[in-house]
């Protein structure tokens, strides 16, 4: 169990900014920060991993306090992995090199194996990142956290660099690895879309404030839909036929066509992020 | 032609920058990561040498060593080492006077690093000198093999400060640069032109290693 209150005076590009918040992550949670970029989430994660010192506040994970008074522990010595959006990976070590840094020395290979399977990787084991796309070396990034076991898996946007079917396929990559070693898992992402696939529970962030928390559908303020079932996709065409509009939403890497009212095709633009949902036989269509 | 000032010149440039080199690199990764207010203290004092006239600090590591000074005194008295007018006295002054060399471009390469590569050694549990030596330093390669260079080829062409505190005691301090200088002075034109072409061929074969080094590095930097 993580616990976190932290207060940190930022010096950001729109001004000053206060983070004050305070939380919990439970044991084998998938936990998503989200909120607009400048919200402070990154500052976040970087005081829980240690490479900022939060001005007031406690961090503790299980029985261990990382930050406290009188008590900061480094980087090093705090049970977390952390991967970052990009530019992460050592481009002097191969992809093998770089898992083979991450191992301990009570660790045998045979953890750095497992994970090159896992994340499909095992082709590119003596290949440089510089070769690398950018969702191979995202997919070698997890990897290399990953071979540690750290008790706490943190992600700072890790997908955002990407394009859209590569996120896709990576969100399944990261659902399957914090699964199958049962992480506890806190990501950071302004992409409503992700926080809905992959999280138990959403906290949002505005101006370094918690703003919201709770599940994905309540968090995503579409409680007065009540739908049968919903995904979330992005608006890429919007058709007029005589009487009524056909918008296209691409759902993971489906299209889907949706009939919408005028009213609706006055609200959407190409490009919204929208959740699409159907009560029995009408699907609804709602901005998010 | 007598050799021993050429000689003498490559061993000088040779244990200063190694010395140097040893000295640098904490420095620039100080440097590069420091957000103390003594910064630009620091960063004036190194490049110095680059502004100042080379008889300036020759002049002050004159009185610094001299045996009638404190610092020259207690250097003798204690250490046992005479600094003025000898080859270890040398090899100080010129580490001082090739610093800038050897520490900028060290420096600027660590800054260029993206700082995600360093965080997330120490988030793997790495140490700082461990992540300096194997995560930061393979990849400035180019920044340091420059460093390097400018500074052997800097020690292999200085004056003014050899001059001042090793004077010229043939085949102690008696470097390539002031063999010229004494040459010219017994108008024996045929030999400082001896020393003066092999410094300069050796100069420039340094400086077009470097430059087809750093070519193939960036080329290979860019296919990759």
């Amino acid at each position: 169990m993580l616990e976190v209150k932290v207060i940190k005076r930022l010096e950001a590009a729109r001004g000053r900014l206060e983070l004050d918040l305070e939380f919990q992550c439970h044991p084998g949670e998938f936990l998503v920060i989200s909120g607009q970029s400048g919200a402070g989430k990154t500052s976040l994660l970087r005081m829980i991993a240690g490479l900022m010192n939060p001005d007031y506040g406690k961090i503790q994970f299980n029985d261990q306090t990382w930050f406290g008074p009188k008590i900061n522990l480094k980087p090093q010595e705090r049970d977390c992995g952390l991967v970052f959006q990009q530019y992460s990976l050592f481009p002097n070590m191969t992809v093998e090199g770089n898992l083979k840094y991450a191992l301990r020395e009570d660790q045998s290979e045979s953890d750095m194996e497992e994970l090159l399977d896992i994340m499909e990787i095992k082709g590119l084991r003596n290949q440089k990142p510089a070769i690398l796309s950018g969702g191979q070396q995202q997919r070698v990034a997890l990897a290399r956290t990953l071979v540690q076991k750290p008790g706490l898996l943190l992600l700072d946007e890790p997908l955002s660099a990407l394009d859209r079917p590569m996120r896709i396929r990576l969100q399944e990559y990261l659902k399957e690895v914090h699964k199958k070693y049962e992480l506890t898992t806190i990501m950071v992402t302004h992409d409503p879309s992700e926080a809905l696939k992959l999280a138990d529970r959403i906290i949002e962030i505005e101006e370094g404030k918690v703003v919201r928390e709770g599940k994905p559908t309540e968090v995503f303020g579409n409680k007065s839909l009540s739908g049968k079932f919903q995904f979330t996709g992005t608006v890429i065409d919007i058709q007029e036929e005589e009487l009524l509009a056909i918008a296209s939403v691409l759902v993971g890497n489906q299209l889907i066509k949706v009939v919408i009212s005028d009213v609706e095709q006055k609200s959407l633009r190409i490009g919204d992020e929208v959740i699409v949902a159907s009560k029995a036989f009408n699907p609804i269509i709602k901005k998010v | 032609m007598n050799w021993s000032p050429i000689i003498l010149s490559l061993e000088l440039a040779l244990v200063t920058t190694i010395l140097l080199f040893v000295v640098s690199v904490p420095l620039a990764n100080w440097l590069a990561e420091t957000k103390s207010k003594i910064k630009p203290v620091v960063e004036s004092m190194i490049s110095l040498p680059l502004v100042l006239p080379p008889t300036v600090l020759g002049f002050y590591l004159l009185v610094a060593f001299s045996p009638n000074n404190a610092f020259g005194n207690w250097l003798q008295e204690t250490i046992g080492v005479q600094l003025l007018f000898s080859f270890p006295g040398l090899v100080l002054a010129s580490m001082i006077y090739s610093l800038p060399f050897m520490v900028q471009p060290i420096q600027s390469g660590l800054t260029s690093l993206s700082l995600n590569m360093k965080e997330s050694s120490y988030v793997l549990g790495q140490s700082k000198f461990k992540t300096l030596l194997h995560v930061l330093l393979p990849n400035i390669k180019p920044s340091i093999l420059t460093a390097i260079v400018l500074s052997f080829a800097h020690t292999m062409g200085e004056f003014g400060v050899v001059l001042m505190i090793g004077g010229n005691i043939p085949g102690v301090t008696k470097v390539a640069s002031i063999a010229i200088y004494d040459e010219v002075e017994s108008l024996n034109y045929a030999a400082a032109h001896q020393y003066a072409l092999v410094l300069l061929l050796i100069s420039f074969s340094i400086l077009v290693t470097v430059y087809s080094l750093n070519k193939k590095t960036n080329l290979t930097g860019k296919h990759a």
